[in-house]
């Protein structure tokens, strides 16, 4: 296995984007990303895009040659690849780059992550997104994935006893540090009280409890650690990466409170680095609903299962804290493109780990992790990465 | 040259009232939250044998009677709707036969989403302007359309008014006016399909607040003016959010667009939207007021209005019709069941 570098990153801006199509907002992400490399186009080997449901958002499939295409290399021959796991396709994508690597077989790999959602109006969106979770056991009756992160929320909130006030302060803290992201969709701080106040969706997630719906996409660009300095003089190398799967459905699990594939798959990247949840300095973990970043830091390892809750409260996630999470803002305030996700993961950790991360800039960040959910958790990815 | 302006006025909002919290009492939504977010909590509902046509000829008779002009002087009559009762046969001749203006006039029905109303005075403007006609007719009325359990269903409502446009006897000077239109498609009804469909959130900044600001803005920078030299500001009203945020938006206050923002009583009257407000406005306005009127329509396109408020006014027997809030306050509420019969959401083949 060989080590392996990021030697660039590009992010379009997240939001509802009117007049940006699909392979304007890929290609966007893609060429800023390969203009921060300072590679060129004959240098890249292959291309993996994450893309949750193109063919449903936008009615396009095959877009791992669209996406080459879009970005002017139709006549190089890339080999482009489409991964799909639902809302983890873009840290499925950053893996499978990671792989073909490490394995000897590329030097150089650009990963993109897509999603453009607001071609489509939100019933649609919503049906759309539930694709990622059980048909025939979940979705087929009535299931939504606001309706089933509900589920795990009233659970967790039985057992640990978390409270709503507590789900509400991962909204507040992460639209604290939304404000401070140019490319978030919500820039923009709210209060505890106004995600109390906000339209319920299913208890106890209210509106501001949930990521919105969000067009974006973001890229990156791989090189074998030993090439990289060829390139740039701030690589950031991948130090661990894992993946884990589960059961599809939510009931099929054994404890509904923990996803155990985030407990596997961050397991394997710890392992592989060499390193403990201790030694994390910044992360950017799946806040697709806020009760989603309560389950991530448990199960990450950050802070005791059912502990949680009382973490946030204790403000030791926030910009400041202990180990601040989604700087970004996270898929609440940042938005959540969900094929583009966890490619911008990586982006915002690679950016802290360089050191390029503004008013958002955790100090001293040396050692970064992007976490990646699938569905309710049947797919997951963390990648620990180290700035070189 | 003589200044062409409003002769006259009339409005028409049927008596019959549903409370949003009745509406998603039913489809089992939150009434308080869903009326909050769109700043309207109840709206007007056509009665069994209330129409577009009846509403029209309802708000010209009010405008008749207000002014002393004989109904044969007006020589075209434009009805902007998107609830035209026919497809084919136009809403005009119903209306132009009522008020006794047949036989020597111009007719034609118009569609612009919410806007052929605003569209209609344009037209009457210009035919006047050209010495074609000596009265024109220029109406918006609507009996809009929703699917039900659709979002719209908590604001299509009905109403509408007109306006009499000439030179002589004029109320109010029509100062400029202009439009800004673009192909948008945030909103749209097929032919033959019963009920609209709309693009969600793409009917908001792309849609009816580029079109509305953009449209208030060229017309502000064509007259030399700004938000402080009106005194009313009436815009296109889907629901009581939209104009409030495009006013503040464009620096208006509260306080001039509050008399001509009648969504939050009666909901969205479609083409009669900001055609109500502005009759609303113009039921108080003194001599001397300046008005300022951006239309929306769907599709997408807004029509612009410098108006200003002459000392004729005072010679123009308003009292001879209901005020808008007097129509506003003269309501009977009914239950869902009531208005699913009427509204002919019980229908079946």
């Amino acid at each position: 296995m060989r080590d392996v570098a990021v030697i660039g990153v590009g992010l379009t801006e997240f939001g509802e984007l009117w007049d940006k199509s699909f392979r304007h907002l890929i290609a966007e992400a893609g060429s800023k990303a390969i203009l921060d490399s300072g590679i060129s186009g004959s240098d890249i080997d292959a291309m993996y895009i994450g893309s949750m449901s193109s063919g449903r958002f936008i009615g396009q499939e095959h877009v791992g040659a669209l996406v080459a295409d879009a970005s002017g290399f139709s006549n190089l021959h890339i080999p482009s690849t489409r991964v799909e796991g639902a809302c983890a396709s873009g840290g499925l994508a950053v893996r499978e780059g990671y792989l073909s690597i490490a394995s000897g077989l590329n030097d150089v790999v650009v990963v993109g992550g897509i999603e453009k959602m607001n071609d489509v109006a939100g019933a649609t969106a919503t049906e759309t997104l539930v694709t990622a979770a059980d048909q025939e056991w979940e979705a087929f009756f009535g299931a939504t994935f606001p309706g089933i992160y509900a589920l795990i929320a009233t659970r967790h909130m039985h057992e640990h006893g978390t409270t709503r006030e507590q789900l509400a302060q991962v909204a507040v803290k992460n639209h604290a540090n939304g404000a401070l992201n140019p490319h978030a969709q919500y820039r923009r701080e709210i209060t505890v009280k106004q995600v109390l106040n906000s339209t319920m969706v299913a208890y106890p997630l209210s509106i501001l409890d949930c990521s919105p719906v969000t067009d974006g996409a973001a890229s990156i660009v791989l090189c074998a650690a030993e090439k990289a300095k060829k390139f740039t003089d701030k690589p950031v190398k991948i130090i661990g990466s894992g993946q884990a799967s589960d059961s599809l459905a939510l009931h099929g699990r054994r404890d509904i409170c923990t996803l155990d594939a985030t407990v596997h798959a961050s397991k394997m990247a710890y392992n592989q680095a060499k390193l403990t949840a201790k030694d994390i300095d910044v992360a950017e973990v799946h806040d697709c609903f806020t009760i989603g970043e309560i389950c991530a830091i448990e199960d990450l390892g950050f802070v005791e299962k059912g502990e949680g809750g009382k973490a946030i409260e204790n403000k030791i996630t926030t910009l400041d804290g202990k180990i601040p999470v989604n700087t970004s803002g996270g898929l609440k305030a940042k938005g959540h493109p969900v094929g583009a996700t966890g490619v911008a993961q990586v982006v915002e950790i690679i950016q802290q780990l360089r050191g390029d991360a503004d008013k958002r800039q955790v100090k001293n960040a040396r050692i970064g992790l992007a976490h990646n959910i699938g569905g309710s958790g049947a797919t997951c990815t963390v990648h620990v990465l180290e700035a070189m | 040259m003589a200044d062409i302006g409003i002769v006259s006025y009339g409005a028409n909002i049927p008596r019959l009232r549903i409370k949003i919290e009745e509406i998603a009492k039913v489809w089992g939504k939150d009434g308080g939250s869903i009326s909050k977010g769109l700043g309207i909590t109840e709206k007007s509902v056509p009665s069994i044998d209330q129409d577009t046509a009846t509403i029209s000829v309802e708000a010209a008779r009010a405008a008749l009677k207000r002014c002393k002009i004989n109904p044969k002087d007006i020589g075209a009559i434009y009805i902007g709707s998107e609830s035209h009762p026919y497809a084919v046969k136009p809403t005009g001749t119903i209306v132009g036969e009522a008020i006794g203006a047949t036989p020597d006039l111009m007719v034609a029905d118009y569609e612009f989403a919410c806007k052929a109303g605003t569209a209609g005075i344009q037209s009457c403007t210009a035919l006047v302007k050209a010495d074609m006609i000596k009265y024109g007719l220029a109406i918006g009325a609507d009996t809009s359309q929703a699917a039900p359990g659709d979002a719209l269903e908590f604001s299509a409502s009905a109403g509408g008014a007109a306006f009499i446009i000439g030179k002589d006897n004029i109320i109010a000077t029509i100062n400029h006016t202009l439009s800004y239109t673009t192909d948008t498609p945030d909103f749209w009804r097929r032919a033959e399909r019963k009920y609209p469909s709309h693009g969600g959130r793409f009917t908001g900044a792309p849609a009816y607040f580029k079109h509305v600001s953009n449209c208030a803005n060229n017309l502000m920078e064509k007259m030399g003016t700004k938000p402080t030299d009106y005194t009313y500001a009436i815009f296109h009203q889907p629901n009581g959010k939209f104009p409030t945020n495009v006013a503040k938006k464009l620096g208006f206050t509260t306080e001039q667009i509050k008399q001509g923002l009648v969504v939050p009583f009666i909901g969205n009257t479609y083409s009669g939207a900001s055609l109500v407000g502005l009759a609303s406005v113009l039921d108080v306005a003194k001599t001397g007021d300046r008005i300022i009127l951006t239309s929306y329509g769907s599709g997408a396109g807004s029509d612009g209005f410098d108006i200003t408020v002459t000392d004729g006014i005072s010679n123009l027997a308003r009292n001879n019709a209901p005020t808008v809030k007097e129509m506003v306050d003269d309501k009977t509420y009914i239950d869902y069941g009531t208005y699913a019969k009427i509204t002919d959401l019980l229908y079946w083949e």
